[in-house]
């Protein structure tokens, strides 16, 4: 591991305005493992929004402003896998389609560098046991992106069974869809909520303290539904499990 | 084709939107139960049986290779079926829309003097809608299939296109069966019940001299024809009957014979759960004394020629209909198959459906889904449906942006609104500054939002939404390199967790 490393964070629009304490504890985290890790104040979306509600357009003039922001990045770390698959998946269809040779080329050469937190964490830094330490009971909800569209495996799993006096607690029917889908959980409500409804039920069959992900998105769909259910647990994004020390422990919030 | 039966008939013209034709579905305790029991089954079976093949993601990259390669080349496979198969004594007709199909079907079944016809399960005939269509024509068409006989005779629809029945359990089975075929009697147990089914059918196929079927493949090299099956019915059908009438879609056509060893090892493992199907009949033209003396194959377009030309969406034509996408599909686990719409629901039917109404109606459908990837990572022929449903949203949202219902639709001004806002930086902070000023008017004292106006409703009807934080995590950014700066050097860390730290609630 080299104390040289430098990274950008992409916090993400919502985790910016909605989560600071996520992006708080990625750059803890981060610095402790000697990484020298940078902001760029000029972020804003990914354009994810708006690509999946159809807004093609709209999603590209996004990603353009994205790939042109961190082009000279030695890497960029996001706290977000679904903005991660927003950009391997997406990017390079909106890119063919309405962007030009250059814009593609600086995309293919930066999208190498893009790394969500875990993959961040066990394959470029290469540590497991960030030293991190969290007593409570823990289950893990793997988000859909997370998943399938980056192929996370194991290495979330990886990252809690190193936290000490973590508690991990498998969850039932891991691979379920918790019914965010982003402007789907508006567009298609009821639907969305009935989803949420079956796997808040696995969730809190758990009987863990808290439920953990990589993405704040289905976080916010379960605790918002943990919270309007009195339920008793609470949401953390995994960052700040991983930041969490025996003298400065986790910030929970809400 | 409405108003020519009693009972309604799934067509995507007459479909309410998605979100709307839910609902009734997610107030049905009962049906979601069956649904949900039903699929668990199947997905469990198919799940030990994927399990054992060492090669099945090989088997998958053929499988999706084969149709491709079919796609590249389908007038020409199609054609070559055409000519086998009438060297062996079949007709083959061209049917370009649904009106087509149905009045060629017609057509035979009048020369060949009938006003009766049986039929092996096929959901391309329920697209075409053609019973309520021969109903109306004065002919009787008699299902064979276990699951559609309970449909037709509880004049239900199909909510699944392997499993039309799913939807209904084993005491509504016997209910309708007690009251439809006059059996008071009859007790719930499945040895009953199949008993009952049985009784009904075996005079059928003694007597009626025609039959319909589908087609899971149609071989361009031999010209011949193959389905699968479980219950055995349709190969009653294939052989009793004199006249038979197949209708295929174009796509269904594969190049070679040889392919079938790819096809059937994904099919039986995706569909049912199964090594292989019970009951696989394969037949090609006429054979003098044997089966069917009269052959028909309808080759039906119906708006899917028109898929053919987009690279991504050509994809959807290589569906083998085997459901698995739906039986893993935690929005169809939900709602079932009628809150599609259309005879093809989950997501395939997401997909399919809206392309063959060519984005006139189904509009709702490429919404229908929370893109989770679950039926990508099942198909056995790497159907990319999100990547589908994303172009089919892109496509759709054209379309509607600048009507007036959609432009101020509050959910498109929103995302104009922010399609603004996300291209400058200081725009991005202003609307978040804003939203925090205006999040104060509806946070409650316990730190959260519990009723949003607008679009924001459908949030909060089932989920609270945590207030927005005193500081943007920007903010703190900028804090604590300014507070860095001034205690000097670049040991900011203390400054920043000291400010972090204070929003804490």
């Amino acid at each position: 591991m080299s104390g040289s490393m430098r990274a950008s964070l992409f916090i993400t629009c919502y985790n910016d305005t909605l989560y600071p304490e996520t992006g708080r504890a990625v750059v803890r985290l981060l610095e402790r493992l000697g990484v020298e890790v940078e902001f760029r104040a000029g972020q804003t979306c990914c354009g994810q929004m708006h690509a999946n509600t159809g807004f093609r357009g709209e999603a590209f003039s996004q990603a353009k402003r994205l790939v042109r922001l961190y082009a000279d990045a030695e890497a960029v770390v996001v706290p977000s896998s679904s903005c991660v698959a927003m950009m391997r998946d997406q990017y390079p269809g909106l890119f063919e389609e309405l962007g030009n040779e250059a814009l593609r080329k600086d995309f293919r050469a930066l999208l190498p560098r893009v790394w969500e937190l875990s993959e961040f964490l066990i394959d470029k830094l290469g540590v497991e046991d960030v030293g991190a330490y969290f007593p409570h009971r823990v289950t893990y909800h793997a988000s859909c992106h997370g998943l399938r569209a980056l192929r996370l495996g194991d290495r979330p799993f990886r990252l809690l069974n190193k936290v000490r006096g973590l508690e991990l607690v498998p969850l039932k029917n891991l691979d379920r869809c918790c019914g965010f889908g982003g402007t789907f959980s508006v567009k298609n409500g009821d639907v969305s909520s009935a989803m949420l409804t079956v796997k808040l039920e696995d969730v809190l069959a758990t009987g863990a303290e808290f439920c953990t992900a990589l993405d704040n998105s289905c976080l916010m769909h379960l605790g918002g539904a943990m919270h309007r259910e009195y339920a008793p647990m609470k949401t953390i994004h995994m960052a700040q499990i991983l930041a969490s020390t025996q003298e400065k422990p986790a910030e929970v919030v809400g | 084709m409405s108003g020519v039966t009693d009972y309604p008939v799934l067509d995507p013209a007459l479909a309410p939107p998605f979100p709307a034709a839910a609902l009734p579905v997610l107030r049905n305790v009962q049906l979601r139960k069956n649904v949900a029991h039903a699929i668990d089954v199947i997905q469990a079976k198919r799940g030990k049986l994927v399990a054992e093949k060492t090669d099945w993601q090989e088997l998958r990259t053929a499988a999706a290779a084969i149709k491709d390669e079919t796609l590249e080349n389908l007038g020409g496979y199609l054609e070559q079926f055409e000519e086998r198969c009438t060297a062996a004594g079949g007709h083959v007709h061209w049917a370009a829309d649904a009106a087509e199909a149905r009045r060629i079907i017609l057509e035979i079944l009048r020369e060949a003097g009938t006003n009766e016809v049986i039929k092996i399960k096929t959901m391309t005939a329920a697209e075409i809608q053609l019973n309520p269509f021969l109903e109306a024509a004065g002919v009787r068409a008699y299902e064979t299939d276990l699951a559609e006989i309970i449909l037709q005779l509880g004049r239900g629809e199909p909510s699944h296109i392997v499993v039309p029945a799913l939807h209904v359990n084993r005491a509504q089975v016997r209910e309708i069966f007690a009251r439809t075929m006059g059996l008071p009697d009859l007790s719930d147990d499945p040895k009953g019940l199949t008993e009952a089914a049985r009784n009904y059918l075996r005079q059928k196929f003694l007597e009626v001299p025609t039959a319909i079927s589908g087609a899971n493949f149609l071989v361009a090299e031999t010209g011949g024809v193959a389905i699968v099956e479980s219950e055995g019915n349709g190969r009653m059908c294939l052989t009793l009957p004199r006249t038979m009438i197949t209708l295929a879609g174009i796509e269904k056509v594969v190049p070679r014979f040889q392919d079938l060893e790819v096809m059937l090892q994904l099919l039986a493992r995706s569909a049912t759960g199964e090594r292989m199907n019970p009951y696989t009949s394969l037949w090609t033209g006429v054979v003098p004394g044997d089966g069917p003396q009269n052959f028909h194959v309808v080759l039906l377009d119906n708006g899917r020629s028109s898929i053919l030309g987009r690279k991504t969406e050509r994809q959807t034509l290589r569906c083998i209909r085997c459901a698995a996408c739906m039986n893993t599909c935690p929005v169809y686990r939900q709602t079932g198959g009628h809150a599609y719409g259309s005879v093809y629901p989950g997501p395939i039917g997401a997909i399919l459906t809206p392309q063959l109404e060519q984005l006139r109606h189904a509009q709702s459908l490429p919404f229908a889904s929370s893109l989770c990837g679950a039926c990508y990572e099942v198909c056995p022929v790497k159907i990319n449906i999100p990547e589908i449903l994303i172009d089919l949203r892109a496509r759709v949202t054209d379309q509607e942006r600048h009507t007036v219902g959609k432009f101020f639709d509050p959910l498109y001004v929103g995302l104009r609104v922010a399609n603004v806002i996300f291209s400058q930086a200081w725009l991005f902070h202003f609307a978040q500054w804003a939203g925090r000023i205006g999040a104060k008017l509806v946070t409650r004292r316990d730190g959260w939002i519990h009723a949003l106006p607008s679009v924001g409703a459908k949030w909060t009807q089932t989920r609270d939404l945590r207030g927005l934080p005193k500081q943007t995590f920007h903010e703190w950014w900028r804090e604590r390199k300014t507070a860095g700066r001034q205690v000097g050097g670049s040991a900011s860390q203390r400054v920043g967790d000291a400010v972090g730290g204070r929003e804490t609630k």
